[in-house]
């Protein structure tokens, strides 16, 4: 047996670090989500939660269009946009992704490939993340403006907030806002 | 890369503090690091951390969502709770297995 009398102790060599010399490292973490596609909401989403895992502190902030991630029965029927999306489908003209049902057929595709990624449904996702400590915020003007309530958000959204009161979310030296 | 001495025995990890040979963890092992991290090893820490090292052992991709739903733990919540602020992290160096590499 080899002499480990002389070696750190993993204590000794981690136990510091882990809570001095780190006071860098970002503490919070607003993300907020304004457009309804399947690709911006899976941005929003991915990236929150990634911050969640990290132990970071994770708010979101849904706002416009945006409010059909946490909107009850929309946020698992997001499409994944084929028109004005070149990206998306390089070679195939843009009036062919116009035709009826290429959308359809794109978002289940991407769907599928999700899965195979183990990236959850939106409702699963808000699910995790709540879990994991993160909050969901509504936007007060655009829940006005599209004539919903409370009672049509999913129940992970912990309220309906002011601008205002968004920013006070990022509030902090070590804060940042992702907008998607 | 870094080594430590644990239970008198020559650990290697790296900087992170991550074992870089999973085949040198103990039970002593995680309780080091475990302690060092805040977190004191009940029954159903030692389940999860089995089941790490299993599907770390058959070359499994690791994710939150997948141990949420392995009938090791109900839910991610309790994940979460089992291993406050990063469970994917902590509970895998606790575990003596690579950081994961996962983003979700």
């Amino acid at each position: 047996m080899s002499d480990t009398s002389e070696l750190a102790s993993y204590a000794e060599q981690f136990g510091q670090e882990a809570t001095n010399g780190e006071d860098d490292r970002l503490e919070r973490l607003l993300v907020i989500l304004s457009k309804g596609s399947m690709e911006d909401a899976y941005a929003a989403l991915i990236m929150a939660n990634g911050a969640v895992m990290e132990g970071i502190e994770t708010h979101m902030f849904f706002t416009f269009f945006g409010l059909d991630a946490i909107t009850k029965d929309k946020q698992d029927t997001l499409h994944m946009p084929t028109v004005g999306n070149p990206a998306l489908m390089r070679n195939v003209p843009t009036m062919v992704a116009g035709l009826p049902g290429v959308e359809a057929l794109a978002t289940k595709m991407m769907r599928g490939k999700m899965e195979e990624h183990d990236i959850p449904p939106v409702s699963e996702f808000l699910e995790m993340i709540v879990a994991g400590g993160g909050t969901l915020h509504g936007c007060d003007l655009a829940v006005e403006m599209f004539g919903l309530g409370p009672e049509d958000l999913v129940d992970e959204v912990e309220d309906i907030i002011t601008v205002g009161e968004m920013l006070e979310l990022a509030g902090g030296e070590r804060s940042q806002v992702i907008f998607v | 890369m870094p080594q430590v001495g644990i239970a008198g025995e020559t650990i290697d990890v790296n900087e992170e503090g991550y074992l870089t040979n999973s085949e040198e963890w103990t039970p002593d092992v995680a309780r080091e690091i475990a302690k060092v991290e805040g977190i004191e090893l009940t029954d159903k820490h030692w389940d999860v951390l089995e089941y790490l090292r299993e599907q770390h052992a058959e070359g499994a991709k690791l994710t939150i969502r997948r141990v949420g739903k392995s009938d090791v733990v109900d839910s991610v919540k309790e994940f979460y709770d089992l291993f406050p602020d990063g469970p994917l992290k902590k509970a895998s160096k606790i575990a003596g297995i690579p950081k994961p590499a996962s983003c979700v």
